[in-house]
């Protein structure tokens, strides 16, 4: 279990986390979503002790960070957003320094090495020299570095930056398959990323958690659920339009139910989007059923968790874009930290170098 | 120290599938060669004279391949962002700076070793204590010494490895230099400073044969005390 308590993190001055009191419970995959310069990579590299909180408390197992933080490091695998690799090693040399740095026993160390290489798929690969990776295969070893001390923690950051589709897909895949055995924590701004793969989200901004919960919860909190549904019924594509709007206004929990583009074409085929305060799928299929509509499609909105998103980021958002700038600056003159902030009088923070990257970009 | 030595394996292991190295150690020898072929076999000069020769020599060329060779530790990790495998494996920070400089050392300690036939060269054709060559040897190895670890904390402060290298000259300079500030001040202050003159009084009784107790003690308390730094160094970035 992790345990965060009224975390601050500052830069000189300048406040990238803070205050943030989280609690991540054993076996989750938990989300970390938010713009660039919210704090994500702070918090994650926090959590990793690459970075030693400015105040606040931070268990992780019970054990301090500051206190104990070697015996949480053993605890602890974790991907920076560039895979910390040795170009010059292959795959299984890397590996296995990787484990006998994290304390793995000799007799252990074959063992570990070929279950991480074995997980990660990258048995084919195991004795190439990792500057002949790609940038996907690279973030398998970086991944694979952070699970072959079978950590009880897995911390990743924006693991799937930079990678195809097709990588993306196995990456999502590849962080899914920790879930049994790891608590991991995924920092990302790609939402279908985040929604697919957690089973909570945390929303951070300006150094803080702003939304807690599971995808469901957090679109629900925001404006409900909206659903599309397509129907057909004998008349016009126009006349079923009209007459199953106003059916689904008649349901109780709608809010708002609009016609939209046909999503397919045929005779008395309509599309509708329904807005409602609840999910209320179920009781749409039943009515419009009874009633005698033919469904042809019933679909939860596909940006309906990017409105959500956005919805609970959308104020505040030029200061973080205008701190994000600064912090570019200040990262520049203070070599490593690679992270740096700005703190505003409303509280506004800018987080790290590789979100800065893609903040320039 | 096991976590020392496994850190120090890995970084010679960079050393040999680098060129860096094999560039530093051979233009050093190249230089100890010439040199020591011009002052010592071809001039008409006493064997132990040749050898303080040969002994400045390849201790000034020790020393600088010890600041070029330590620039990379940490510097080139930062750049490529692998440092933070090190950073969060648990191990101490006094580990990582311990491993490093060991693979460092034992890199100009091979080159060093590989002059031995130069002195051995002297026995041909006249006459040299073996003392004073095991002695000018200690000398080497201690300056040499001194040298990696003011490089490793030049490494440690710079995120590139030029701005490593020119720190790691400042600082190396500023110490040699300590020389001819004592020379241009009163006693007791020039006796204090040129103490502190990481060549000059502490290295030359080293190349003449004298093996001196407190400049062993000095070329190891320079060595220990900007190992600690570069560890402090290490420490301190976590806070920022």
């Amino acid at each position: 279990m992790i345990e965060v308590s009224e975390l601050y993190k500052y830069y000189d001055d300048r406040r990238a986390v803070g205050p943030l009191s989280v609690r991540i419970e054993k076996g989750q995959v938990v989300g970390l979503l938010g713009l660039n310069g919210a704090g994500k990579t702070t918090t994650l590299r926090i959590l990793a002790c690459d970075l030693l909180p400015t105040s606040g408390t931070v268990r992780v197992a019970g054990l301090d960070v500051v206190d104990a933080p070697d015996r949480v490091k053993a605890q602890v695998g974790y991907l920076p957003d560039t895979p910390p690799v040795y170009p010059e090693m292959s795959i299984s040399e890397y590996l296995t320094f990787a484990a006998r740095l994290r304390g793995v026993s000799k007799s252990d160390l074959k063992k570990r090495v070929d279950e991480a290489i074995d997980q990660t798929e990258l048995g084919d690969e195991r004795d190439r020299l990792i500057e002949s990776l790609s940038h996907g295969f690279r973030q398998r070893v970086g991944i694979a570095q952070a699970i072959v001390h079978r950590p009880a923690f897995v911390v990743l950051d924006e693991p799937i930056s930079g990678l195809d589709p097709a990588q993306i897909v196995e990456m999502r895949s590849l962080v899914r398959s920790l879930s049994g055995e790891h608590t991991v924590v995924v920092s990302s701004h790609n939402l279908p990323e985040i929604s697919e793969t957690c089973d909570r989200l945390l929303v951070i901004k300006n150094g803080r958690i702003v939304a807690d919960g599971t995808e469901q919860e957090l679109t629900a909190s925001q404006h409900g659920m909206k659903i599309q549904v397509t129907v057909r019924a004998a008349g016009s594509g126009a006349d079923v339009g009209a007459s199953s709007q106003a059916l689904l206004s008649g349901l109780g929990a709608v809010r708002d139910v609009r016609l939209q583009r046909p999503s397919e074409l045929g005779e008395g085929i309509a599309t509708l989007s329904v807005s409602s305060d609840a999910d209320i799928r179920d009781v749409v299929c039943r009515t419009l059923i009874e009633k005698g509509y033919g469904i042809l499609e019933l679909s939860r909105a596909e940006r309906e968790l990017e409105q959500a998103f956005l919805q609970l980021l959308s104020s505040g958002r030029s200061s973080d874009a205008e701190v994000a700038a600064d912090a570019d600056e200040a990262a520049e003159s203070e070599d490593d930290t690679d992270d740096a902030a700005e703190a505003t009088d409303d509280g506004t923070t800018a987080d790290d170098a590789s979100e800065k990257k893609e903040t320039e970009s | 120290m096991s976590a020392a030595l496994l850190i120090a394996r890995r970084e010679l292991f960079a050393y040999f599938r680098s060129p860096l190295a094999a560039t530093v150690i051979a233009a050093a020898l190249l230089i100890d060669g010439i040199v020591f072929y011009w002052k010592g076999l071809s001039e008409k000069v006493l064997s132990a004279v040749a050898l303080a020769e040969f002994n400045w020599v390849a201790g000034g060329t020790a020393f600088l391949a010890g600041l070029v060779l330590a620039m990379r530790l940490v510097a080139e990790e930062r750049q490529t962002g692998s440092m933070t495998l090190i950073n969060t494996a648990p191990l101490k920070d006094s580990q990582i700076v311990a491993g490093k400089f060991l693979s460092a050392y034992f890199m100009v300690a091979v080159k060093t070793l590989l002059t031995l036939y130069m002195p051995l060269l002297l026995f041909v054709n006249g006459k040299v204590s073996v003392g004073h060559i095991v002695v000018g040897y200690a000398g080497i190895l201690l300056y040499a010494a001194a040298g990696t670890a003011i490089g490793l904390f030049g490494s440690a402060l710079a995120r590139s490895q030029v701005v490593a290298i020119i720190i790691s000259i400042a600082v190396a300079g500023a110490l040699v230099l300590m020389w001819a500030v004592a020379k241009a001040t009163d006693p007791p202050i020039n006796t204090f400073l040129a103490r502190l003159a990481l060549h000059h009084d502490n290295q030359v009784p080293f190349m003449q044969g004298r093996l001196e107790l407190g400049a062993v003690t000095y070329y190891l308390a320079v060595t220990w005390f900007f190992l600690l730094a570069a560890t402090k160094v290490l420490e301190a970035r976590r806070w920022r």
